[in-house]
């Protein structure tokens, strides 16, 4: 018989053993194997092997089972058996919590969405409302980490309270980058939106006290000044704005607050454009997390060209930015606002000229990182 | 000795040849501990105990699942002497054997032990043989054969071209884990 035809036959044979025919195959079938001793050896056979098979699976799972079961009540002290220490035990740990997690990873994400939707039907009819606004919830998560905190402390008979409580307070998070080094910052409107409290943190974890001193939810922008006393006048702003939108496919990088650590991305500008062909914005292609909105895009130059902004909802892997001649825009409209009275911040010019231009990415990114400030709200 | 509710029984059995986490905890939790005692009380270990109660658990659901299946004593009384037919055993070997009293029933289960040391011997081989048999062909086998996968679900999975291909090793990998299970058989 040749390779084809046993194929064929094997699929057939076990068609029949699982129980796959219909009626009438069956009854065909049957009466071949009636006919045809090899046939009918063969039916009997694989028949064996695959009963054989099945129950190394059965046996396989149920070993399993008695594993954790074992594990399980040992830990609960429903069975007097030694209880698991050290690397065992953070296994154990791990796996007993695991779906916990994953399961208020869900709600958490399904809740975020929810909120976002919400936010939408009720705020703007501009396109932006189209866009999924790239925020981390902080307080979902600090209450998640504080939550399986405690879980292990009392495991453990430990009295400890979990000591994050600091950063319950913020709701929201995003990424702001330095306009001005004697304490002016730049986000997204929507990572300050209904904000009570601001705070902006720097990439060596220091926290210092902001407020919004101009927004624009049309351009999606917000000027932060920093009103801490302990904030140190910068060191000049290291890079330059461009007003000029950047050409297509050029190269680009970005610095931002996904995480409580800073996060270096690159990516290339895939478009001149935004959503819906919105020329505020330009269309990037970039790997971009909630938490990324409000940071800086730069080019190979060390020019900044946009602020990254949302991320589209349908279409996930697209990334806009809005462009960086929005902020001079900015600029002339607060000049001219009779209702913003800060003369330093009217007085601001962004220099379009940056000193990084000639290094290699690494020193780069290591001159810009004390401008790049994680944004905190409540 | 305490009356013993049969349909309890029954029903923690029938849980248990399914695979049912709960019936299988509870009679885990039930009887884990008398056992360990004997053990621990005939120069056994917590591991020695651990061991032998997961293999009469494994001799309590294989005859679970046997279509004949009737329970002539407790789980307890059942789950006991299999225990301490299999300790025996093992004693034996080092030329030891049972010293204490036993406070529970004891019944014939060599007919029991028996068959399921058959089917030990068997999975043994059939461990042997996967082993062998190295991948991709273990894990296309198990996407098949356990976690019941279609041949389009595999092709994608494992990267094949087309349904088909996936098929023609399955085929291949199935041939080849027979070879090497029955000629461990042969040997």
């Amino acid at each position: 018989m040749k390779e084809k035809d046993s194929i064929i036959l094997l699929e057939i044979v076990e068609r029949y053993i699982l129980g796959e025919m219909n009626p009438d195959e069956r009854m065909h079938f049957e009466q071949l194997r009636k006919n045809d001793v090899e046939i009918d050896q063969m039916v009997v056979e694989h028949t064996l092997f695959l009963q054989k098979m099945n129950r190394f699976n059965e046996w396989n799972k149920f070993s399993t089972s008695l594993e954790t079961i074992h594990t399980h009540l040992s830990e609960e002290g429903k069975i007097t058996a030694p209880k698991l220490k050290g690397k065992a035990k953070v296994i154990y740990l791990f796996e007993k919590y695991k779906k916990t997690a994953a399961i208020a990873a869900s709600i958490a994400g399904v809740t975020a969405l929810t909120v976002s939707a919400a936010m939408f039907a009720f705020s703007s009819k501009n396109p932006e409302s189209q866009l999924v606004q790239l925020k981390t919830d902080l307080n979902q998560l600090a209450n998640k980490t504080i939550r399986q905190d405690a879980e292990i402390y009392q495991l453990k008979n430990q009295t400890l309270n979990a000591k994050e409580n600091k950063n319950i307070a913020y709701t929201k998070g995003g990424t702001s980058f330095v306009l001005d080094s004697r304490g002016y910052l730049v986000t997204n409107y929507h990572v300050i939106e209904n904000a009570q409290n601001i705070a902006v943190q720097n990439s060596s974890g220091k926290e210092f006290k902001a407020i919004a001193i101009y927004s624009d939810s049309h351009k999606d922008l917000a000027i932060l000044k920093i009103i801490d006393s302990s904030f140190k006048e910068l060191a000049a702003i290291p890079y330059g704005f461009s007003k000029k939108t950047g050409d297509l496919a050029e190269p680009i990088f970005t610095l931002g607050y996904p995480k409580e650590e800073i996060v270096y991305g690159q990516g290339y500008l895939s478009s001149r454009t935004g959503y819906n062909g919105d020329t505020l914005s330009c269309q990037i292609e970039i790997a971009a997390n909630r938490g990324n909105s409000g940071s800086p895009i730069l080019n190979s130059h060390g020019d900044i060209i946009g602020i990254l902004n949302g991320r589209q909802k349908d279409l996930v892997g697209f990334t806009f930015a809005i462009q960086a001649s929005n902020i001079f825009s900015a600029l002339k409209d607060i000049k001219s606002d009779t209702n913003i009275n800060d003369s330093l911040l009217s007085n601001i010019k962004l220099s379009a000229k940056s000193n990084i231009a000639g290094m290699n990415r690494t020193q780069q990114v290591k001159k810009l990182q004390d401008y790049i400030f994680m944004v905190k709200v409540n | 000795m305490k009356e013993v509710n049969l349909d309890q029984e029954l029903l923690l059995l029938k849980g248990l040849a399914k695979n049912d986490k709960k019936a299988t905890e509870t009679i885990y939790r039930l009887n884990f501990n008398v056992i360990q005692a004997m053990i621990l009380n005939n120069n056994g270990d917590e591991d020695d105990a651990k061991d032998i109660f997961q293999e009469s658990m494994v001799v309590l659901f294989e005859k679970s699942r046997l279509a004949d299946f009737e329970l002539t004593c407790s789980i307890k009384t059942f789950l006991y002497s299999v225990s301490r037919r299999l300790w025996l055993k093992k004693l034996t070997q080092n030329n030891k054997t049972i010293s204490h009293n036993d406070d529970i029933d004891i019944v014939m289960v060599d007919d029991d032990i028996e068959s399921h040391e058959r089917k030990d011997a068997e999975y043994e081989l059939m461990q042997q043989s996967i082993i062998k048999l190295g991948e991709p062909c273990k894990s296309i086998l198990e996407a098949f054969y356990f976690k019941k996968q279609n041949m389009q679900e595999i092709a994608e999975n494992f990267g094949y071209t087309n349904a088909e291909n996936a098929k023609n090793q399955k085929y291949k990998c199935l041939m080849r884990l027979k070879k090497l299970f029955f000629k461990q058989i042969d040997k």
